[in-house]
């Protein structure tokens, strides 16, 4: 570029001030303000947001929407898979059976036969409801007993005849009745005689299809009915839209029963955590010095113990007295082992930000401590402790899950996410309803708080700032 | 577009694995053997636990008493039918004070010396030696002597067994026990060589090379936590009725659903079933069969000074409201169990017949009216408005907390009583059982011996194992004189009193008599499910071709 | 360098005495007597018990014996397995835990790498969206619960294709091996997917990377030279932690599969209250951690130029 013309004294000469040059077109952010900017343009973030507003407005006001009793158990209900709502028969309370015995036929064999005939005649005594089936059949002549199978399938061959209910072992016993955990679904009941000791190889099956009935005395001792009804009326039976436990009890209102210890550990205890660790490793770095090595020198010991060993002996050192939770022996434990992690962290920030250019120039111009602190050392650590707090939750959730299935976890009847996982995957083939729910449950939280994390992180992050213009 | 190659590279990576894992899989697949091999004479199969201890002196546990019965004999030991048999001791005779066995001369260690009558001798006089702590020792508490011994009192040599010569033994008693032949199958009474014991001293026991045996097999192989091999003894004096080679332990493992994968997986012949676990298996359309362990499981009430439950009409409103069928129906969910009648189990031999079929225990019929009433009364004679909370002392196994858990919730709707589940882990239950730190406790009981005793003085005052201190004049009489007989309708109508006590006292609550549901591989026949002793007893199975 | 790594060693030795005094307290605060069995036993049977262990003499004097035994690398004889050295048990199944364990690192080291440094290669594209929900399913589902499903699929696999591909359970050969330790590394990898994620990420603006650019080397070198060296740094600081903490916390997988790993023994032990397995085996798994934590830092110091050992 080459100068066309003279310069003049005009060209070194301010340029006119103009107002519009230094007013603010864009609303002036803070810190936080920009933060909080940065998440809502966050998707995950936000929705992660709304999970956890959803999850504590489910544990503290469910139990006033949904008001069953975590606790009943509905024994005419076990295990019941998600389903609308049932209605059962009345049926008079129980009565023992006495199986009949035909008087002229022997009961055991006069020699061991080679051969015995399949029953015969084999039929259902009586209305067959989920409080008991009863069957009979016809002697097989020389027999010394029956088996008496059960299974949910028909079935092929002699392997698959199911479950063995019962051995009579008297040929002349024509009878039995079945009350095993009856549901009102078909069964395929087989019977095989036998000479007294072994089974010979010939079947008779019968299907036979229990209504769902429940006694007076229950129904009345659940409410559904009063002493006064009547046997042969159908009634509602209780409603359990995430169907039940392995005791019959809701599993819905256990869910929200368990979200209080499994959030409360998981929220808690990191809350208190970190808040010891924020203090310990702030004043151990503003400090500096021997004190700060002093302290941090203890922390760098309750860092190297073994965290799920510890975890355990501190549980059962702690003990759990009867009829408690042991909600507390175990937030005591976390918060014992896991402070001093955050404490480092917090330090190490500290320590940085301790060395930065702002706090120098704050200092010169005249900051005091407790303004140094409170403006700038906290505002700066924060993004680092909220990133650590939302982590924290899930790895508490988790160890109260993973002391569960040791059998140290919460004692029942308390329930918690972890303990109702435990229990469903001992069953989840066959009722997978009861893993499932609780697991579900677990990865929202777990979800929706990594997704925070990372959302905090991203909105918090001065590197990641630059990054996005 | 930053890397182009990169999802090549990361893809052929992968099939690499692919590969390398499918090689793998190739060369690994022939090293399995089925559960069972006919041709080797081999069966599979899954232990709950590694046995702590295989010192036969020492041992209590299933897990060891299962390996012991295998790998040692006593003096006695059971046949294929469960009858009491010959075993090192050819034949014996049984007086009012005195026992005398003829050993067989053909029993040899696997070291080839024989058994002899010593190595008894040494045993049993090991047992009762109280620098021992063998927790078995009352076994041989009908031994003369074998009590105060066993308390430091007498020095060990006044034990009441001699060896006469090398093959007669001659054993004393204290006082006439009718079922003292029984106590010499039981692991506690097995012999142990001097010899081979002062050279290993400490580690007795510890593995494999540091035993030997005089049973049906022996050790060979034992990998801590892993595996326990056992093989065919040639040196048994009865091999040839001995169809097996070899039982395999080859996993150790208390998950019964991993079990269960491996009997599916072919892994294993022989696995039980539990409430959780059953349906898959009826899935896979195998055989279930079932058992009844023989061991009880009950309530038992805490009767120290100022416990609630020294109420009689508490407990027995307790007793009114339980129903052990809807117990063992809803609760345990699993066929075998029956509902809790008795402190004595239904398989316990009477005077002819079994003693349940002699002397009926009565049917509690649960009656929710009777259950309040009973309730009042108490809340009168105790003296309050509310029974205070009842605290229940349980172990921390997902079964015993799952009844425990029923409990709750059975007498808080039925009776309006409140209960405290107390969950401790073993020790800490133990310690609060020991010092009476509870007012209710789960507990269970398995016969250590064939005969009714072993159930009937539990509630002795005497006995230790009476946790909740309960003493009764009246029963510890009648313990007494089934104790002192051996006339077997005394002893059996004494057994008889102390049931009816045991009810009308509402003494302890019958819960359930244990059944167990299992499977076994078809090819796998003669495996006996046993009450007594090692269970299951293979020594005499064999498989099918 | 060897005065650093000789001051960490003496640190380390006396993180280790903190945590065997940390043990020793907290076991002995365990309400229980550890010498009580089911069947119940003459004081007389529990003193002689007690005196064979030396729980008969005062607290202060058994922490001093103890304190010379291990200083000895003696931890006494069990408790429950009454014949075994502690020392047996930890030399006979600490490898098995250690075996699983570095498969496990394995598997989630390779694995996180590589799944993170895909997810940022296609940020916010739908291989990214697929992996990082599969890992947050990895870190959101309890490990009982992957480790039950794991067995089942081995089941079915085997059932479905006639013959013994892989083992149920089991131990003994690399085949035994391969699920239980991809169920153990599964969360390990998860949190290292993340970690590689995000430092692929800072790294991708870094000058150099830049420089790397408009120097015109190829897309594959930049990636493998600059880029994924770089961001595999602080992966690598986690690893000593992870490596430690999946040894000790492989005993969820070691039940379900049958393995014989020292993480059984110690839940057993506290169950028994063992006092002498409790002990041996968290003072060992202490320094194990300790040293861990002191060799990855060493090894940091040579991967990684910037930083100094002083």
């Amino acid at each position: 570029m080459s100068l066309e013309r003279p310069l003049t004294e005009a060209d070194f000469s301010p340029a006119p001030g103009s107002a519009a040059a230094e007013q603010l077109t864009r609303p002036s952010l803070s810190f936080w303000q920009d933060a909080w900017r940065r998440l809502k343009s966050n998707t995950r973030a936000i929705i992660s947001l709304y999970l956890i507003i959803g999850l504590a407005f489910f544990t503290l006001a469910g139990p006033l929407l949904w008001t069953q009793d975590p606790a009943a158990q509905d024994l005419d209900q076990i295990s019941q898979a998600p389903a609308l709502p049932k209605t059962a028969r009345l049926v008079a309370d129980y009565q023992p059976f006495a199986a009949p015995i035909v008087a002229d036929h022997p009961s055991e064999p006069e020699d061991y036969p080679d051969e015995l005939a399949a029953v015969a005649e084999l039929s259902v005594l009586g209305a067959a409801t989920t409080q008991s089936v009863k069957l009979t059949w016809a002697p097989v002549d020389q027999a010394g007993g029956y088996s008496i199978y059960r299974s949910e399938r028909k079935p092929e061959g002699l392997l698959g005849l199911g479950l063995p209910l019962e051995t009579v072992n008297a040929g002349n016993i024509v009878g039995f009745e079945d009350r095993l955990n009856l549901k009102s679904q078909p069964y395929y009941y087989s019977i095989v005689p036998t000479d007294g000791f072994d089974e010979f190889d010939v079947v008779t099956t019968i299907k036979v299809e229990p209504e769902q009935s429940i006694t007076i005395s229950q129904a009345v001792l659940q409410g559904l009915a009063t002493p006064d009804d009547l046997p042969g009326q159908v009634i509602p039976l209780a409603f359990h839209p995430f169907g039940t436990d392995y005791l019959g009890r809701d599993i819905l209102a256990r869910l929200m029963q368990g979200a209080r210890v499994s959030l409360f550990i998981g929220v808690v205890a990191p809350l208190i955590y970190v808040l010891f660790g924020v203090f310990y490793g702030g004043f151990a770095g503003y400090l500096g010095g021997k004190i700060d090595q002093i302290l941090m020198r203890f922390a760098d010991f309750v860092v190297a113990l073994p965290f799920l060993l510890f975890m355990i002996l501190f549980k059962i050192a702690f003990g759990i007295g009867p009829g408690e939770s042991g909600v507390m022996p175990m937030l005591v434990a976390l918060i014992l082992l896991l402070w001093p992690a955050t404490a480092r962290l917090v330090r190490g920030q500290v320590l940085k930000i301790r060395e930065q250019g702002y706090i120098e120039a704050a200092r010169l111009l005249g900051g005091g401590s407790s303004y140094l602190i409170l403006r700038h050392i906290i505002p700066n650590t924060m993004g680092v402790i909220l990133v650590t707090l939302t982590f924290a939750v899930p790895s508490a959730i988790f160890t109260e899950a993973f002391l569960s299935f040791i059998g140290m976890g919460v004692a029942p009847p308390t329930p918690s996410w972890g303990s109702m996982c435990n229990e469903g995957v001992k069953t989840m083939l066959s009722h997978p309803h009861e893993l499932f729910f609780p697991a579900l449950f677990i990865s929202i939280t777990v979800l929706a708080f990594n997704l925070l994390g990372d959302g905090l992180t991203e909105a918090l992050d001065s590197k990641m700032r630059t990054r996005d213009q | 577009m930053l890397l182009s190659g990169l999802p090549n590279f990361i893809e052929s990576t992968m099939t690499l694995r692919l590969i390398f894992c499918l090689l793998l899989c190739a060369t690994q697949s022939h090293a399995f053997a089925d559960a069972v091999d006919a041709a080797s004479a081999t069966v599979k199969i899954a232990i709950a636990q590694e046995p702590p201890q295989l010192n036969s002196m020492k041992a209590t546990d299933q897990v060891s008493i299962f390996v012991l019965g295998h790998v040692m004999e006593g003096l006695t030991r059971y046949d294929r039918r469960g009858n009491l048999a010959p075993g090192v001791a050819e034949r014996w005779e049984l007086e009012d004070q005195s026992a005398t066995f003829w050993l067989r001369k053909d029993a040899k260690w696997s070291n080839g010396d024989p058994v002899t009558a010593h190595d008894f001798v040494f045993a049993w006089r090991n047992v009762v030696n109280p620098s021992t702590a063998s927790e078995y020792a009352f076994i041989l508490y009908p031994v003369k002597n074998a009590e105060a011994i066993n308390q430091g009192e007498l020095p060990i040599s006044d034990l009441g067994i001699t060896a006469i010569d090398d093959h007669t033994l001659s054993v004393v008693l204290e006082r006439p026990t009718g079922y003292f032949i029984n106590l010499t199958a039981f692991i506690t009474t097995f012999p142990v060589q001097e010899k081979f014991y002062q050279s290993r001293r400490d580690s007795y026991a510890a593995d494999a090379k540091d035993m030997i045996y005089n049973g049906a097999f022996t050790l060979t192989d034992w990998v801590h936590s892993a595996s326990l091999n056992m093989r065919k003894n040639p040196m048994y004096w009865n091999a040839d009725a001995i169809k097996l080679n070899a039982i395999d332990a080859d996993y150790i493992t208390a998950d019964t659903r991993a079990r269960l994968n491996l009997f599916i997986d072919g892994k294993i012949a022989y696995t039980q079933l539990d409430g959780e676990t059953y349906k898959d298996a009826l899935n896979n359309q195998f055989r279930i069969k079932k058992f009844v362990t023989g061991s009880v499981y009950f309530l038992e009430y805490n009767y120290r000074p100022n416990r609630l439950t020294r109420n009689q009409n508490l407990r027995k409103a307790i007793q009114a409201a339980f129903d052990p069928e809807e117990f063992v129906n809803k609760v345990l969910q699993t066929p075998g169990n029956l509902p809790g009648r008795s402190l004595f189990p239904t398989w316990v031999k009477g005077v002819n017949a079994t003693f349940r079929q002699e002397f009926p225990a009565t049917v509690n019929k649960p009656d929710l009216v009777r259950a309040r009433a009973l309730l009042e009364q108490a809340k009168a004679e105790l003296n309050v408005e509310n029974i205070p909370p009842l605290i229940m002392l349980v172990s921390d196994s997902p079964t015993s907390t799952k009844q425990a858990e029923y409990m709750q919730g059975m007498l808080k709707t039925r009776l309006g009583l409140d209960i405290k589940i107390d969950v401790q882990t073993f020790k800490q239950r133990l310690a609060k059982m020991t010092s009476g730190d509870f007012d209710i406790v789960g507990a269970g009981w398995g016969p250590d011996f064939d005969d009714i005793m072993t159930f009937g003085d539990l509630f002795a005052s005497w006995n230790l194992n009476n946790r909740g201190r309960y003493n009764n004049p009246e029963y510890d009489r009648l313990v007494r004189v089934a104790m002192n007989s051996s006339d077997p309708t005394t002893r059996m109508t004494a057994m008889a009193g102390l049931q009816t006590i045991l009810y009308d006292e509402a003494v302890l609550l019958p819960m359930y008599e244990q059944g167990v549901i299992y499977l076994q591989h078809p090819k796998l026949k003669g495996m006996r499910r046993t009450v007594l002793g090692s269970d299951p007893d293979f020594t005499y199975a064999r498989i099918a071709p | 360098m060897l005065r650093y790594t000789l001051g960490r060693l003496l640190s380390g030795v006396i993180t280790v005495w903190f945590i065997a005094t940390a043990t020793f307290l907290a076991m002995h605060a365990v309400p229980g007597d550890p010498l009580m069995n089911e069947k119940a036993t003459t004081p007389e049977i529990r003193q002689n018990l007690a005196k064979k262990y030396g729980l008969d003499r005062p607290l202060p004097e058994q922490y001093v014996i103890f304190l010379s035994n291990m200083a000895q690398g003696d931890f006494g004889l069990s408790f429950t397995q009454q014949n075994r050295r502690v020392n047996d048990i930890i030399r006979d199944h600490f490898p098995v835990s250690a075996a699983l364990g570095v498969l496990a690192i394995a598997f989630a080291a390779a694995g996180g790498i590589l799944w993170g440094a895909l997810t940022a290669l296609y940020r916010n594209r739908l291989p990214d969206v697929i992996i990082m929900f599969l890992v947050i399913l990895g870190i959101s589902v309890p490990s009982f619960v992957f480790a039950a499903l794991g067995q089942l699929a081995l089941v079915n696999l085997n059932q479905w294709s006639g013959t013994s591909i892989l083992p149920v359970a089991g131990w003994g050969t690399l085949s035994h091996m391969l699920v239980p330790s991809l169920v153990l590394g599964l969360g390990t990898m998860a949190l290292l997917t993340r970690l590689m994620r995000s430092s692929m990420l800072e790294v991708v603006n870094e000058d150099y990377i830049k420089t790397a650019k408009a120097k015109g080397l190829s897309a594959p070198r930049i990636f493998f030279k600059h880029q994924l060296r770089n961001a595999i740094l602080p992966v690598i600081t986690v690893l000593g932690p992870q490596i430690a903490a999946i040894t000790t916390g492989g005993f969820v997988v070691e039940l379900v599969f049958a393995i014989p790993g020292l993480g059984r023994y110690f839940v057993q032990a506290v169950q028994q209250l063992d006092y002498t397995v409790i002990m041996g085996t968290t003072v060992f798994y202490g320094a194990f951690l300790v040293l861990m934590v002191i060799i990855v830092d060493i090894i940091y110091g040579f991967i990684d130029p910037r930083v100094r050992l002083k």
